[in-house]
């Protein structure tokens, strides 16, 4: 199937494609190889998980900002979503299955599933709506979800499930487990992610986004994209086309969120904040939008960048902050990228 | 009584958050852009009037007046650096430099004055005026405030709307290329927005310090957040629509923790933005635009 | 600027002179962000116990380093492997509660002893043999703060304002609320707010007068604290106040209005007016270097590194151990040793690595903490 689609595709488009697995399977390579070796500081091994996490968020917010052309501020609601439900779910199995990656894959799909559903009641409203508008109510829910997961909880004893809003009110019987205490969030999580589980995930995410892309929904998103009215007029369901795409990206932050909060051993709501969404919504943006290596490749540097820059001590947070605008005006100005350009391998050639 | 009391303290929070508004959405309004660092450009603005009236004793007046110099030159060097290199650049680019220029703010801020809060002294002290025996309270800085909002919302809406400099404005806020052919500069322009919006958030620094009166080098990025929310829920580039959706921000804010639940006001607050939004698209007084084919 | 410079300066002759056979002790906290001055307070009474022991010259001589984890969980792990590259021997845990949690996992997984300076949630040292708190306990602060409002009768009705997005002022409030009852404490009020509205506290203030409460309950830092103060005074309501921990520092803010907090109670370990020459001393070498008053957090930063120093005395320990071999015989010291130090005397630990000291209560007159007893 994937197959049959990248030959149908240009040539150009289905380099860019092999080129970003490639390069996704030979980073992976690398540093397991490196990790194996301890050749890698336990400074870097210690990020791998969440940079995969962070890399799997900014494909998937690229599908709404890059290839839906819409603007989401609330992105990390949706990995907060998938962080404490992957979470609970990953601690309600821990005595029925003990095999902790099969254990991992489940808490993973069941965060997509619950975050889908979010994306999905959340678009409805959201999708009626376009430009910064959109964003500003993306925005709201984001910090809508932040506030609810601040006063939910969750337990479990012998008679099952039990939740409660605002105080803790879910009077667990005797050897009952209050698994989400409001804003204390979830303690004493089994650290049970692991890079290859992250390099899975992202590689799975690509293939999804790639796919989607390239087939009639993907041709349907860019139409939008690049006109609506046009789209519209050609009898695309718009509404549709964006849910579907909404909802898909949601999915995968949900996943990724499963991920990120096993590799920590507690998780609290405030983690996912406007301060998260903006900077995945910078991945996206330095790495172009709509570009997934570029997206992932982002991730990964801005990922490390601070932790590089720790020599500096006090001025770590501004050198960062000079570093992060003095990219964007580089990638941004028309000049510099007329001359970086150059040297880019898979430039269009000018159609005459 | 009660009720009036907390609609009173509604009218003054959201008077602060309505000073904020304005520049957001005058800087929105023309040159396109979500300002985010605008929110640590109040803090500037604060800090330096902390420092003129606590530090050097100086009137507290003349403390607004320097705050106002200094961060609109702290504007223009913001534009000229991080945003005029970006004019041709996609929004989206320009927004994360704006974020950018957020965290550079406040990092500097840091480390020049450390992590301490400080507490502003109100520029007309704590009094309040006391109506019906007292039962009802309107401290002077709420007063202030509003007043404030007012004249600049009035001088703003004139200025635009009278002067060439604001026609100016206007053409750029249309159409930034037809506006170049008939003879306008539009990099100027947009600087000038810059300057003044950014001499506006000293003056917003100085009142929000005020009325809540500790500073810190975050003390602008939540009110920021709030007061953009604000201006889109007047109607984002609408400068009436900035004032009377910050204060209707301020009062859901107050009576959702007063009648709904302390602990769940953001989440009232921003779920009857987004009923605001789906019921009105562009904001209570923002114009629909009209798409052409 | 300047001071910043001479800060980093002072750093850096720090690890210079203790090259070689020093302990590598790190510790992560906020240094940037919201939160900053938290962190920044532990790192630096951490730094001034460490010059102090270095400057004396004994066999235990320090190499210490603090890391910005920004008050975030995730960066905290981050900073905490920068650390282990970097050859922590021991650890200082985080300074603020969720990250502490996070890198105490870590502390336990890798076998590096942990003594936090203030992380004071439950969850940091439970079910970790190694991870160790200088500071009380969040739910014994609540069961403390509710036992002395109602043994001491300072009033029946008590009304609570709480951060709702807080670990430690919800660790509090809970068993503040659980216990209050028992010590025949009423609560008619009870009021939270969070990050995003945590200027204005109207609401809060009427709810409670308009309920009667005799007494405000305030578990939170004391920066919020100072803006109800404020605002309670501007609308005419003067119950009695009773703060936490937390609450220390209030009147150290630069332009505070002290007036304002004339009366507030609050259980503290450490008090910066205090005459006893060990408090003295820090105070004015804290202001000579930094230009500010220390607060709690400082204390505990200094009391964690002067502890470090009695147990490695006490187990002979050297240099030249790794941290795994360190870990079992400070294990074995904390849980024996009687520690003495700013924020208490007579400081013991128990098995799982919570502290007991005696907290002080404190009421403030004319602008200075008096005992409360």
């Amino acid at each position: 199937m994937t197959m049959r689609r990248l030959i149908n595709l240009k040539r150009v488009e289905a380099r860019r494609i092999y080129l970003t697995y490639a390069v996704v399977i030979a980073a992976y390579v690398i540093c397991q190889v490196m990790s194996s070796t301890k050749f890698l500081s336990s400074s870097m091994r210690g990020m791998l998980v969440p940079i995969c996490a962070y890399m799997v968020m900014a494909v998937s917010l690229n599908l709404v900002v890059g290839i839906l052309g819409e603007l989401s501020l609330g992105h990390a609601g949706f990995m907060s979503v998938g962080a404490f439900s992957g979470v609970a779910t990953a601690i309600l199995l821990q005595g029925v299955i003990p095999f902790a990656p099969v254990r991992l894959a489940i808490a993973m799909i069941v965060a997509a599933i619950f975050a889908a559903l979010a994306g999905f009641i959340i678009g409805i409203p959201v999708l009626r709506l376009k430009g910064d508008y959109l964003a500003i109510v993306t925005l709201a829910f984001g910090e809508i979800i932040k506030s609810i997961l601040n006063n939910f909880y969750l337990g479990v004893d012998s008679g099952g499930l039990h939740f409660s809003m605002l105080t803790d009110t879910t009077r667990l019987l005797h050897g009952g487990k209050l698994i989400i205490r409001g804003p204390m969030g979830i303690s004493g999580i089994q650290k049970i992610a692991t890079f290859p589980a992250g390099f899975i995930l992202l590689m799975i995410a690509l293939m999804i986004v790639f796919n989607l892309v390239n087939s009639r929904s993907g041709r349907a998103f860019m139409a939008i994209r690049d006109d609506r009215i046009a789209a519209e007029s050609i009898g695309l369901d718009i509404t549709k086309y964006k849910m579907m795409a909404f909802v898909m990206s949601a999915a995968l932050a949900g996943s990724a969120g499963a991920l990120f909060a096993m590799n920590y051993s507690t998780i609290v709501a405030n983690k996912f904040d406007f301060n998260t969404s903006i900077l995945i919504l910078v991945f996206v943006v330095l790495g172009g939008q709509g570009n997934m290596l570029g997206g992932i490749i982002a991730a990964a540097v801005l990922t490390i960048l601070p932790e590089k820059l720790r020599e500096f001590s006090e001025y770590r947070m501004l050198l960062y902050a000079i570093v992060l605008i003095v990219m964007m005006l580089a990638t941004n100005n028309a000049e510099i990228k007329e001359f970086l350009s150059r040297f880019n391998p898979f430039r269009r050639k000018e159609e005459a | 009584m009660t009720f009036l009391n907390f609609f009173i303290s509604g009218i003054s929070l959201g008077s602060i958050y309505a000073i904020i508004a304005l520049g957001y959405t005058m800087v929105y309004g023309i040159a396109k852009m979500l300002n985010f660092a605008h929110g640590d450009v109040i803090m500037v603005g604060a800090y330096v009037c902390f420092y003129a009236v606590a530090r050097y004793e100086l009137n507290p007046f003349l403390g607004v007046v320097i705050a106002m110099i200094v961060c609109t030159f702290l504007g223009i060097i913001v534009e000229r650096l991080a945003y005029k290199p970006l004019r041709q650049a996609p929004s989206l680019a320009v927004l994360i430099t704006a974020i950018g220029m957020s965290y550079f703010l406040q990092n500097t801020a840091l480390l020049l004055w450390s992590s301490n809060p400080k507490v502003f002294p109100s520029i007309i002290g704590r009094g309040s005026f006391k109506l019906f025996d007292g039962n009802l309270s309107i401290s002077h800085i709420t007063a202030l405030t509003i007043g404030v909002c007012l004249v600049i919302m009035v001088i703003l809406s004139l200025f635009i709307g009278k002067t060439k400099m604001g026609k100016a404005m206007r053409a750029c806020s249309e159409d930034k290329g037809a506006a170049q052919l008939m003879g306008i500069n539009v990099n100027a322009t947009i600087s000038m927005t810059f300057a003044i919006g950014s001499g506006l958030a000293a003056v917003a620094g100085a009142l929000l310090c005020s009325a809540y009166p500790t500073l810190m080098p975050t003390t602008g990025a939540l009110p920021g957040i709030k007061a953009f929310t604000a201006a889109v829920f007047g109607g984002i580039g609408s400068i009436p629509g900035a004032f009377l959706g910050g204060l209707m921000l301020g009062v859901i804010e107050i009576f959702a923790k007063a009648y709904i639940s302390s602990q769940l006001s953001d989440a009232v607050v921003f779920g009857v933005l987004i009923v605001v939004l789906l019921v009105k698209p562009a904001g209570l007084l923002g114009k629909m635009t009209q798409e052409k084919v | 600027m300047k001071k910043v410079l001479v800060c980093s300066l002072l750093v850096l002759a720090m690890s210079a002179s203790a090259f070689g056979a020093a302990f590598k002790v790190g510790g992560t906290g906020p240094l940037t962000g919201g939160a900053a001055i938290y962190g920044t307070a532990a790192m630096r009474g951490a730094q001034i116990a460490a010059e102090e022991i270095n400057a004396m010259g004994g066999d235990i001589q320090f190499d210490l380093r603090y890391e910005d984890d920004t008050h975030d969980a995730e960066k905290a792990v981050n900073a905490y492997n920068a650390l282990k590259d970097w050859g922590m021997q021991l650890s200082l845990g985080s300074v603020t509660s969720k990250p502490a949690e996070a890198t105490a996992a870590e502390n336990f997984a890798d076998r590096i002893f942990a003594l936090t300076p203030s992380a004071s949630s439950a969850a940091v040292t439970e079910g970790k043999d190694n991870v160790f708190q200088m500071c009380f306990v969040d739910p014994n602060q609540g069961t403390a703060s509710a036992q002395y409002i109602g043994e001491k009768g300072f009033a029946k009705k008590v009304a609570v304002i709480w951060k709702n997005d807080d670990v430690y002022s919800k660790g509090v409030r809970d068993t503040f609320v659980e216990n209050a009852a028992k010590f025949g404490l009423e609560i008619v009020s009870e009021t939270a707010f969070a990050d995003g509205n945590d200027t204005d506290f109207s609401v809060q203030l009427t709810d409670a007068k308009e309920k009667g409460a005799e007494l405000v309950f305030l578990p939170m830092y004391y920066q919020p604290a100072s803006l109800i103060l404020a605002q309670a005074q501007a609308m005419g309501y003067a119950p009695k106040w009773f703060g936490i921990d937390g609450m220390d520092g209030i009147l150290t803010m630069e332009g505070f209005d002290k007036s304002l907090a004339e009366g507030v109670m609050l259980l503290t370990p450490f008090n910066a007016d205090a005459k006893d020459e060990k408090t003295q001393n820090f105070v004015k070498k804290y202001q000579e270097k930094f230009g500010e008053i220390p607060n709690q957090f400082a204390a505990d930063g200094y009391d964690c590194v002067y502890a470090y120093c009695q147990a490695l005395t006490q187990a002979k320990a050297t240099p030249d151990m790794d941290a795994e071999t360190l870990c079992p015989k400070m294990i074995e010291q904390f849980t024996t040793m009687t520690f003495n130090g700013l924020t208490g005397e007579n400081v013991r630990w128990a098995k799982n690595g919570e502290v007991t000291k005696d907290p002080k209560g404190m009421v403030i007159k004319n602008g200075v903490y008096v005992g409360l007893d």
